[in-house]
């Protein structure tokens, strides 16, 4: 164990002292990775940001049927007591002019606005359910009740809610697809600093391996190396990202404060940066392992 | 304790640099291949020492057969020796210190004993003080005294030296012969390869004479001529 221990702490310690040997090459490399990183990392963001908005629509998709303006009490009665009769729908609920008027007015801030108008500009309006959501029946039960008498139009509103959840899907198969690609670029840029390294420190490992160097103790310093500049690319990448949505805050503030709602990307947080961190340090530790074991392979005895 | 029997090594491209070639050295024995260059010295120490494999014939080393040696059992298996190479392979960025402490370290002896057998082993060799020196420092005789604390700290059972006087001049050749009369003494088996006829003399271990690929000839030195020859 305390073998084990100083084995590592040599390794350790070596890494950060190759590190510190040439900072500007090290900083570069930390910045190539960061970038790639950066990609996957701020297109998860927007996804998860998009995706946190649209959890406040509603989920089942509703038809919304607009009056005429014209139409009187008794003509939104009668369209009431047909809609009722039907048994394909699920819910109906009246949405009176005055009461549509003064949701607005609560939910948008818009108030002032609202209250300088002569008269309400908002038809009556019916919400209903239908029993069946798929689209197949939804968009003819909405051409059929929009040729009603006295209804002026109808409106498919919450498909909205599923085509974006679609879209998002793709989003995020993009992601993962982009995100699978980069891991590999990420492996490439290690595996390859790795191994200009090891080119460097030929003579290092062809001593040690005379003198009874096992291939994990000529690995292991590399290992940490290839960890290293993972992990600090991660954190690399999450700064770029975490930097990028501070100053779209900044930018979305002011716009928050006009429609009176709140408008704001999530900042990248602390799990974020340690999924990345641990994720890239290990794609940089294989990177390492890959570079290593091909040199072993290369120089085993024969 | 070392036997080769038959052994064959032909390099890529048809070379071959050992034809046949039967040697048994027992533990505890000095031994001085001596020969030309090119005649197969340095092929066949790094045989003994599972540098190189032999193409046919075996190699067996304390009843190893280093041919059928697992590759991850190598590392350990070269533990047994103390290397000292022709080119001296030194890592110049490392102090004195720490090139004499790189066996130590890979088999991980802690640091407190590792340093006191690397000053044990510097001071065994006269460069006690020149511990915190880089390489490139040292005059080319402490080189080669370096190099030997190096293959000596770890206590190794077989010493195996390619060439160590190199192209150093003949009073240093007296004093490396010395050194490894010294290790003799103390029942490590020491075999050098050398066409230095100075060193081979100051030696006077049994020599064996590589020619071709080929031995030669080889004569046993009385049994009692290293501690019957005054150093």
């Amino acid at each position: 164990m305390k073998r084990w221990l100083a084995h590592h702490g040599r390794a350790v310690t070596s890494a950060f002292r190759r590190l510190a040997r040439a900072p500007f090459a090290a900083l570069f490399n930390v910045l190539v990775i960061g970038i790639a990183l950066a990609l996957p990392v701020a297109l998860y963001t927007v996804i998860y940001n998009v995706q946190l908005w649209s959890q406040h629509l509603p989920g089942d998709p509703q038809i919304t049927l607009f009056l005429d303006r014209d139409a009187t009490r008794t003509d939104a009665a009668d369209i009431e007591r047909k809609l009722k009769q039907r048994d394909d729908l699920k819910k109906v609920a009246f949405v009176s002019r005055d009461q549509a008027l003064q949701e607005l007015q609560r939910s948008t801030g818009l108030k002032d606005v609202l209250q300088g108008l002569e008269r309400n500009p908002l038809p009556d309006a019916f919400i209903v359910e239908a029993r069946d959501v798929s689209s197949a029946t939804l968009e003819p039960l909405r051409a059929q009740l929009s040729k009603w008498p006295k209804v002026e139009r109808a409106q498919l509103d919450s498909i909205w809610a599923k085509r974006l959840e679609a879209v998002l899907r793709t989003a995020r198969i993009a992601v993962f697809v982009l995100a699978t690609l980069l891991a590999f670029a990420l492996v490439a840029v290690t595996f390859n600093t790795i191994r200009l390294q090891i080119l460097t420190q030929r003579a290092d490992i062809e001593v040690a391996q005379l003198f009874g160097a096992t291939a994990s103790f000529i690995r292991r310093p590399f290992l940490y190396d290839g960890a290293l500049l993972g992990a600090l690319g991660g954190v690399a990448g999450c700064a770029i990202v975490g930097g990028t949505v501070v100053l779209l805050n900044r930018e979305l503030a002011p716009l928050s404060d006009l429609y009176g709602m709140l408008v704001a990307l999530r900042p990248v947080v602390w799990t974020d940066l340690l999924a990345v961190f641990a994720f890239s340090g290990f794609l940089g530790w294989m990177g390492a392992w890959l570079s290593v074991s091909r040199h072993l392979a290369s120089t085993a005895s024969r | 304790m070392i036997s080769l029997s038959q052994v064959v090594k032909r390099y890529p491209g048809g070379y071959e640099a050992l034809k046949q070639v039967s040697l048994e050295i027992a533990a505890g024995e000095m031994v001085c291949i001596t020969g030309p260059s090119g005649a197969g010295k340095s092929t066949l120490l790094k045989l003994v020492a599972a540098v190189e494999k032999p193409t046919s014939g075996s190699v067996v080393v304390s009843g190893q057969n280093v041919a059928r040696l697992r590759p991850r059992a190598v590392p350990y298996f070269r533990r047994v020796f103390g290397l000292i190479f022709q080119d001296q392979k030194l890592l110049y960025d490392r102090s004195a210190f720490d090139n004499v402490a790189l066996p130590l370290q890979i088999q991980g002896y802690d640091s407190k004993d590792a340093a006191r057998r690397v000053r044990a082993a510097l001071d065994k060799v006269g460069l006690l003080g020149r511990e915190k020196a880089m390489p490139v420092a040292l005059s080319g005789g402490e080189q080669q005294r370096l190099c030997i604390a190096r293959a000596i700290v770890h206590r190794p059972k077989i010493l195996v030296a390619d060439e160590p006087t190199g192209n150093l001049d003949a009073r240093h050749a007296i004093e490396l012969a010395s050194l490894f009369r010294s290790f003799n003494q103390v029942g490590v088996t020491v075999i050098v390869a050398t066409h230095d006829a100075q060193l081979a003399e100051a030696l006077r271990p049994r020599h064996v004479r590589l020619e071709g690929g080929a031995i030669a000839a080889s004569e046993h030195a009385p049994a009692s001529a290293a501690e019957a020859t005054p150093s």
